[in-house]
């Protein structure tokens, strides 16, 4: 390992801008002559718009989707068999779906003159039952959302196993309800876009808070009927994704729907209000989960049905179906389970659409299996953890292909239950708990695994019906004239450190110091395609593609070297930042000098193509990396309150090799503490006529430092095998078994009353609530 | 989120305000902090004609003491009353429930005086001011008047003022040096709204024991049976506290009716322990 390569806590370049308030957001980035852009949106969870009426003498800034010429509603296709498209209308047409949806916009040269217009509209709507509650909506008879579709379920999925021979071996049959609720996604920035049309150019510039570039400009183009060519994406700094920034907006479309038919920039910037209310939600998930255990607590077979709350509108590319086909396929985890049945709905309801948040689909499924497994040691009378380590797959198994087909490249699975065992130290927990806490206080301890499938690969997103899938990841690598390198990658680093990790894996190749390196991504004008950065996919993907066009760059330069060095190219070597012979070295800069300066000093067999290679890169097999970590927590749970206190909590995560453990560290840090948001605080609870009723930060409740407690990491490292450098995805996974480790210490801690809480947020009410039913029992 | 149109006016003294906020037919605010009236604001939940700021005038920065009262202008933070810049009259009690409103830069600006006439009942001085006996002195067109905060605080966000009058100062009994208070929050996490307050004082040397219970639906809410308990000193347990509530017909829903307890409860042991 060097200095500055794979492996190495390389401190982040990009921070030297972001710690100093050097950011370069959308919001930052100002347009001649440009007008803002506000909506007025529907009060309404679902209605029939009888009438709009625009202020006088406003009608060349107030616009309904009768003005939108040109623009096509979103439609999301999926080869699922079954599954219903939905078109998503920039403005509404003739119905609104949910509370927020774009009815209006209006255009100020200020974004308060902008408001005052959309405060002038009248709008009469005709409201009519909404489908609110997943569940009910799932029924026959349930108010439509979508008139034509006859029900609310836009897919429905079945996978049978062999229940009946291992319920004839089960001692127990331990079954649980468990819900999920449906939660908002909070990146520091908002959603943001500044669109204009260069005519030069013969392009639709969009400046856009997006982590995926690339399939914006796919969906912009087909929405707005032009040719990809004319539309240029730029991501600039962009403060935070999470899923949030993975689809073509409405809000986009009438931006540059203006932009394109006045002629003038048009610039909006999501505010919190409607970033709550209207922009789309995730999570919210319904579990009935039944596993069949032996007297030991092995699960010999696991049936699910899942109920996932999809909105009204499936987005543009990802679909709504990605949560249920990802819950279906991920509910067994990392156990090796003989019989799997599972059955899922994705249903519509009158409220904002969901799309995968960090985790997709996972944080739910691990809060329903974890919390069963916890459900069985009880029901057994043994330790969770050692359920866990007895039922998971071991290493000795590696590869595994498991009971839903996935192959598992391995791993230590029990290892890392173990080590999480005797980092939170069990026996002292157990002790402690046994003694009354001067302050009443309850004590719970909690453990949550996971197995992390990631940078999933073509067959996989194939398998998934979905339009966009990735394919060969593309990196450019291209040596400067003065010897520093530049690279351009189709994804997108919205802080996740690209610009520091894949700086290092140039490193790593060429022995550049990663000071020298410049990550050129956030452009559709500049980088390779990309599908972008989501599923944990990018420092796999593109440093997998970084490190092969380096290597094409060694060849390169070696051939150039071997010239100048008066040797043969097989005794070249670069490293350190220059090529070396058996007689002296040069700098990179000298290659780079000959090659554009002096061209004339090049050997006869110089590769035409110079020191500049854009090569692609996908893993084999592309069945994706499989990261896996163990999570415990203490918590301390006050019985008259409700609340919960997380008193300690430990994480031993394994995601091969880490090319810079400082960002796993952060990674994980950062995704742990919006578990902790999933687990205790974030609700976007709905009324029964479909009212939101978190539409600011004084009702959505965010952990913040008082909140979170100081974790503590172990790291294990076993390199996948099928990958560059052994690299696996991990940037989403500490999401994943958060809810279900504060679930289970809740739980653990009120076993006394046998009360268990089975539904996120874990909040004072839902503690209070979960006592009051077990204690009304036992009366 | 950005507010409607609206004329700003700095205000030079009271007199000044009072003017102001008189001088047109419309609907006129003062501004001090600015913590609650901007927010509303920019949400269009308020939309004044004409914000009148006030929050640098001398006469509602002034902190005198006047008899057994310490006169806290409306103007003064709850940081400068957190840092100790005031005198402490209260045994500390001032002190401990400005540290815990909100966080500090809601604390840097917002002011006692705007906290007691926006009368949010999840906020922190209505309930604890109310404990202490505190009195409002008022400055309008008719003149200047001091209203008991009990009679001050009519409902949720409704107080006994008209339109163009200030909240000049609160008037704050001094606590006896024997004194006792209690002060239990209960909210999601620090510095957020409160989902209950309880808030005793107990001082026998001046006849004054209050229990008070706040970030109810309404105005917060004299528990006079348990103050009775806190005189004779017996220990209020969630239970007494829930059937106290019960009997002077204060009702909940289930979660209300056991958290209100519980903050009353550890108020009282808060207090009688102290």
């Amino acid at each position: 390992m060097s200095d500055t390569g794979i492996g190495a806590s390389v401190p982040r370049k990009e921070d030297r801008r972001f710690l100093a308030g050097r950011g370069n957001y959308v919001a930052d980035i100002a347009a001649a002559n440009e007008m803002a852009l506000a909506f007025v949106r529907s009060p309404v969870a679902h209605g029939r718009i009888r009438s709009i009426r625009k202020p006088d003498g406003a009608e060349n800034r107030v616009f309904t989707a009768d003005d939108l010429d040109g623009v096509e509603p979103m439609r999301a296709p999926s080869k699922l068999p079954g599954y219903k498209p939905s078109d998503f209308p920039a403005l509404a047409i003739g119905k609104v779906r949910f509370v927020g949806e774009t009815v209006v916009a209006c255009v100020g040269a200020t974004r308060a003159e902008a408001e005052d217009l959309a405060q002038a509209v009248e709008v009469d709507y005709e409201e009519l039952d909404p489908a609110v509650d997943m569940l009910e909506a799932r029924r026959p008879g349930a108010p439509l959302v979508h008139d034509s579709w006859g029900d609310n379920i836009a897919l429905a999925t079945r996978t049978d196993g062999d229940m009946e021979s291992v319920k004839a071996r089960a001692a127990h049959s331990v079954t649980r309800e468990f819900r999920m609720s449906r939660q908002a996604m909070v990146p520091m920035e908002g959603r943001a876009v500044l669109a204009e049309w260069n005519s030069r150019m013969d392009q639709l510039i969009v400046h856009t808070a997006t982590q995926v570039p690339h399939l914006i400009r796919a969906g912009l183009a087909m929405f707005l009927g032009l040719e990809q060519r004319q539309v240029r994406v730029i991501a600039p700094d962009v403060g935070g994704g999470f899923g949030l920034k993975t689809y073509v907006q409405p809000e986009e479309l009438v931006a540059c729907w203006y932009a394109m038919k006045f002629g003038r920039p048009a610039r909006w910037i999501s505010d919190r209000r409607e970033h709550l209310i209207a922009d789309a939600n995730c999570r919210e998930h319904h579990y009935i989960v039944t596993a069949h255990a032996d007297e030991e607590g092995r699960i010999l077979g696991l049936e699910g049905e899942v109920t996932v709350d999809a909105g009204a509108y499936s987005i543009y590319p990802f679909t709504n179906c990605l949560e249920a086909a990802m819950a279906g396929g991920n509910l067994p985890g990392p156990y090796a389970i003989e019989a799997y049945g599972v059955k899922t709905w994705t249903v519509v309801t009158n409220k904002p659409p969901l799309v995968p948040y960090r985790g997709v689909a996972r944080p739910g499924v691990a809060f329903a299996m974890e919390m069963l497994v916890d459900a069985v040691a009880r029901t057994v009378g043994r330790e969770p953890h050692e359920v866990r380590m007895i039922n998971m797959v071991p290493a000795s198994a590696m590869p595994y292909t498991n009971i839903a087909r996935k192959t598992f490249d391995s791993g230590d699975h029990p290892g890392a239950v173990a080590r999480a065992a005797q980092m939170i130290d069990i026996a002292a927990v157990r002790e402690r708990q046994a003694r009354d806490e001067p302050d009443g206080r309850l004590i719970g301890l909690g453990f949550g695994s996971y197995v992390e499938q990631a940078a999933h690969g073509t067959s996989v997103f194939a398998s998934w019906g979905v339009q966009m899938v990735p394919g060969y990841e593309q990196a450019g690598a291209k040596l400067t004239p003065d010897g520093g390198l530049e690279l351009r990658v189709g994804v997108q680093s919205h802080g996740q450190g690209m610009e520091t990790t894949l700086a290092q894996v140039a490193s790593e190749i060429l022995g550049i110091d990663p000071e020298n390196v410049s990550v050129i991504h956030g452009d559709t004008g500049l980088t390779p395609y990309s599908t972008g950065t989501y599923a944990s996919r990018s420092i796999v993907m593109a440093g997998g593609a970084v490190s092969r066009a380096c290597e094409v760059l060694v060849e390169r330069m070696r051939t150039i070297g071997a010239h100048l060095l008066q040797c043969e190219p097989d005794q070249i070597r670069v490293a350190g930042g220059r090529v070396m012979g058996p007689g002296g070295d040069l700098p990179f800069s000298e290659i780079g000098r000959v090659w554009y300066i002096n061209p004339e000093e090049l050997p006869a067999d110089v590769d035409t193509d110079g020191v500049e290679a854009v090569v692609g890169y996908r893993p084999e097999p592309d069945h994706g990396t499989f990261s896996y970590s163990t999570h415990a927590a203490v918590v301390a749970v006050d019985p008259d309150t409700g609340a919960v206190e997380v008193l300690d909590y430990v994480v031993v995560e394994d995601c091969g090799t880490m090319v810079n453990p400082m960002v796993v560290s952060g990674q994980v840090y950062g995704g742990a503490a919006q578990g902790i948001g999933t687990a205790l605080f974030e609700e976007s609870p709905f009324d029964e006529s479909g009212q939101p009723l978190a539409s600011t930060f004084a009702d959505y409740h965010l952990p913040g430092a008082a909140e979170v407690p100081a974790f503590r990491l172990a790291h294990m490292v076993t390199p996948s095998p099928h990958t560059e450098h052994g690299i696996k995805g991990m940037g989403e996974g500490s999401t994943i078994p958060t809810p279900a480790v504060i679930g289970n210490a809740v739980n653990d801690a009120l076993k006394r009353y046998g009360a268990e809480v089975n539904e996120t947020p874990i909040s004072p009410r839902r503690v209070l609530a979960a006592i009051a039913a077990a204690e009304g029992e036992a009366a | 989120m950005k507010p409607a149109k609206f004329d700003y006016a700095r205000a030079g003294d009271v007199a000044d305000a009072i003017r102001l906020l008189g001088s047109t037919d419309g609907f006129n605010k003062p501004l001090g902090g600015g913590m609650s009236l901007g927010p509303m604001m920019n949400l269009r939940l308020a939309q004044p004609d004409l914000v009148v700021e006030v929050r640098k005038l001398d006469a509602l920065k002034a902190v005198t003491e006047e008899g057994g009262y310490l006169v806290v202008g409306a103007g003064i933070t709850h940081a400068e009353i957190e840092d100790g810049k005031i005198p402490d009259t209260a045994n500390g009690m001032m002190r401990f429930v400005a540290g815990q409103i909100a966080y500090r830069a809601v604390r840097n600006r917002g002011t006692v005086g705007g906290s007691i006439a926006h009368a949010d009942p999840a906020a922190d001085w209505p309930t604890a001011l109310r404990a202490l006996g505190a009195e409002v002195a008022i400055d309008g067109p008719d003149g200047a008047r001091v209203v008991p905060l009990s009679e001050f605080q009519l409902a949720a966000f409704t107080v006994a003022l008209e339109p163009a009058d200030i909240v000049t100062a609160l008037r704050i009994p001094k606590l006896s040096p024997g004194a006792k208070w209690g002060y239990y929050k209960i909210c999601r996490k620090p510095g957020e709204f409160a989902d209950s307050i309880g808030a005793v004082v107990h001082d026998p040397e001046r006849g004054r024991t209050n229990v008070v219970l706040g970030a109810t639906d309404g105005a917060p809410l004299d528990v006079p049976a348990l103050a009775e308990a806190v005189r004779a000193g017996t220990a209020v347990e969630i239970d007494d506290a829930k059937a106290a509530l019960a009997a002077q017909g204060a009702v909940f829903d289930d979660y209300g009716n056991q958290i209100h307890a519980v903050a009353l409860s550890r108020a009282i042991k808060g207090a009688l322990a102290s």
